[in-house]
């Protein structure tokens, strides 16, 4: 037998197998920097757009007056009954609004030509009256006296100081003229009419088409908020109790690998499929109120439910064997080495399950359209447990909502409630990351 | 280590474990053949055989750990002091505060060294105040001959101790709840020359107050650490007497296969 040794290849030159395997991998990390190149722009793109759109919602201009509330049209009587004062609509009150005005403007020596008084006031919002109206009603013993406000300017005159409209636009609308335009900048150069920070955004409720600069989000995100109470309340008990049955309880059998294929399904499940079911099951058997947030929470509890038992049964699954076994050697029963052992460890698996799951359905908006949830609600709901069953909206829906509207100024509220939507789910998940690091133990 | 006559007297008096045609299945594997043992108070008996023989399946047997492993039944009697543990009567739970049992690897709660030790005495309620269980968590820890190197550090976690100490701990864990039996199970596999040599010295001092049984790999380990040796084969007990006379005159053919070195 002959040992011919085939002759040694020089290793300063790299074999033809050799250079193909290095070029397929360069080629396989380029694929990668460009998929992640790719997501990046996207993102970028996505938040430039939306807070370029959205970042004005959180400033809104502003038109500070002495209001006069004069006696003779509040309260003719002088008796200061609030019944009295009541009969006086909010129309009673345009007057006081449009004195202030024209008062400022002759002390401010501001003359624009071809503007009656009445456009002149068209300047400040509608909102202004019922403002006005509501502060008389609180305080009926101020009649008589003059009272500074800052009232909201009207949206196109914020438009203007936001760059939506300007005095080229102005000429073809018919919402607003250029000589209301000339008002302003003369009351913005006196210190009248300022842009300043809106919290009324985060606090107002919604309001109507004509007025987009009182809309507010603050209706919506207390629905938010009272719908992630009830998801928290009933998802993450059921949740976690049941993947614990499962995980460490249940026998394996057929009935338990059929239920496991199913909740793994129910996760895959359209979430608008979850509004019909709520719709039934909740609205139209059980009877619950619509738009109310404790129906929302339900169906959104139902949604959840699917990524908690995944991510619980996970985090149990990766506490390791021995120490159950540990426990039960040294004479723990099941259920205490389960509650005294694994579930401790387990603890950060589940929050960061639950914290996905909540922000996950925080977002959620189609089966909340389905229940209800999209109408206009300009009422606050109760505090809880009643406000559960009042009609409220939810952040998405009310995104949703401001995305139908046709003034563009609801363009720039539903960035800005994006944006607030955003930093929530943000703040969310850098909790769910925080607790993670926290509580997490070697072993 | 080995006192011939203690043993032989302690085989006179009634076993401490006594076990009588015991089956072990998994699902359709027949684990553990007709294996029937008497185990005697305060001796160290060493299980030994290759790897898969049911040494180990054996020892879960006897504080009935195979209960957790679904597809494992057990048949046939194994008795402690007269009583049938796989009666229906029986609570296993009882029974595994009684025959204590320790790890192949070291498996340490991971939270501090003092409630390592205090969880069994809590869960079994042993101790009535903190003081009692301060006690009774000092003398576990003097026991596993691991006080002087924990007292100071009683409150840092347990898994931060080295795998020697680690495993002493956790004899000192299964020592805590007060037992009549240890199981250990390879307890030495996973640790370095040094570490094994003090748990083996652990093991032989813990004979005075325990029935201890003992599976191991290394024949070496049984032969210094034991007074009896069983020697498991494909599930069948091939022979069972002092471990003196099992390493140096096995009656089996098989057993001396083993301990030359020809067969696992």
């Amino acid at each position: 037998m002959s040992d011919t040794k085939p002759r040694a290849a020089s290793l300063l030159v790299q074999n033809t197998r050799t250079r193909k395997r290095n070029a397929a991998e360069t080629r396989f990390r380029i694929y990668g920097r460009l998929a992640l190149g790719l997501g990046i722009v996207a993102l970028i793109l996505l938040l430039s757009s939306i807070i370029g759109d959205g970042a004005s919602s959180f400033r809104q201009t502003f038109v500070t007056l002495d209001v006069e509330l004069a006696e003779d049209r509040l309260d003719r009587s002088g008796t200061r009954d609030i019944d009295t004062i009541k009969k006086v609509t909010t129309f009673g009150y345009a007057p006081l609004i449009r004195n202030a005005l024209a008062v400022e403007m002759a002390g401010q020596g501001i003359v624009i030509d071809g503007l009656s008084p009445k456009d002149a006031a068209d300047i400040i919002s509608k909102e202004a009256t019922a403002k006005l109206r509501n502060f008389v009603i609180a305080n009926p013993d101020l009649i008589g006296t003059t009272q500074s406000f800052r009232f909201l300017a009207n949206g196109r005159i914020d438009g203007y100081y936001k760059g939506r409209v300007t005095l080229q636009t102005a000429v073809l609308d018919s919402n607003v003229s250029v000589e209301q335009l000339r008002l302003a900048d003369a009351l913005k150069a006196a210190g009248v009419l300022k842009v300043q920070f809106n919290r009324g955004f985060l606090t107002q409720p919604d309001a109507s088409d004509q007025r987009p600069e009182a809309a507010g989000l603050g209706v919506a995100i207390l629905g938010s908020l009272y719908m992630m109470i009830v998801v928290l309340c009933l998802a993450l008990p059921i949740g976690v109790a049941a993947s614990i049955y499962l995980e460490e309880f249940a026998p394996k059998n057929r009935w338990t690998d059929l239920i496991e294929v199913n909740i793994s399904n129910l996760a895959a499940v359209p979430s608008i499929v979850f509004g019909i079911l709520g719709l039934a099951i909740f609205i139209n058997f059980a009877g619950l109120p619509q738009s109310a947030p404790i129906v929302g929470g339900l169906v959104l509890t139902l949604m959840t439910l699917p990524t908690i038992i995944i991510a619980t049964r996970a985090s149990l699954k990766s506490v390791p064997p021995s120490i159950r076994d540990a426990a039960l050697g040294v004479g723990a029963s099941k259920m205490q080495a389960v509650f005294h052992q694994v579930l401790p460890l387990a603890a950060p698996g589940i929050l960061t399950g639950t914290i996905i799951g909540l922000a996950q359905a925080l977002g959620e908006t189609a089966p909340l359209l389905l229940i209800g949830m999209v109408a206009f609600v300009k009422e606050f709901p109760d505090a809880p447990p009643d406000g559960f069953f009042d009609p409220a909206s939810a952040l998405p829906v009310q995104i949703y909502n401001w995305t139908q509207r046709s003034d563009p100024a609801f363009v720039e509220r539903a960035s800005g409630a994006i944006i607030a939507l955003l930093v929530v789910l943000i703040v969310m998940n850098t909790v769910a990351v925080i607790l993670r690091r926290r509580f997490e133990r070697r072993w | 280590m080995k006192d011939h006559l203690s043993v032989e007297c302690e085989a006179i008096l009634q076993p401490k474990i006594a076990a009588r045609d015991v089956q072990v299945h998994y699902g359709e594997t027949h684990a553990i053949k007709d294996v029937s043992v008497d185990i005697a108070d305060n001796t160290v008996t060493a299980f030994i055989g290759p790897s898969g023989c049911g040494k180990s399946t054996f020892l879960r047997c006897i504080n009935r750990m195979n209960d957790t492993i679904g597809i494992c039944r057990v048949r046939g009697d194994i008795k402690l002091d007269g009583e049938d543990i796989y009666d229906k009567a029986v609570d296993p739970v009882q029974l595994r505060a009684k025959v204590g049992m320790v790890f192949q690897k070291p498996n340490p709660f991971p939270k501090s060294i003092y409630d390592n030790v205090a969880y069994g005495p809590k869960i079994h309620g042993l101790a009535r105040n903190k003081t009692e269980l301060d006690e009774i968590v000092e003398n576990a820890l003097r026991r596993a001959a691991l006080w002087d190197e924990a007292k100071d550090r009683l409150n840092q976690p347990g898994t931060g101790l080295s795998g020697g100490q680690q495993q002493r701990l956790c004899i000192a864990r299964a020592v805590a709840t007060a037992p009549e039996v240890l199981l250990m199970d390879e307890p030495c596999s996973a640790l370095d020359p040094i570490a094994t040599a003090q748990v083996e010295e652990l093991i032989d001092e813990l004979r005075q107050n325990y029935c201890v049984v003992i599976v191991t790999h290394s024949m070496q380990q049984a032969a210094r650490v034991s007074q009896r040796t069983a020697f498991f084969h494909l599930g069948n007990l091939v022979e069972f007497g002092d471990t003196g006379q099992v390493f140096t005159n096995p009656q089996d053919k098989r057993t001396e296969s083993y301990i030359t070195g020809r067969i696992g």
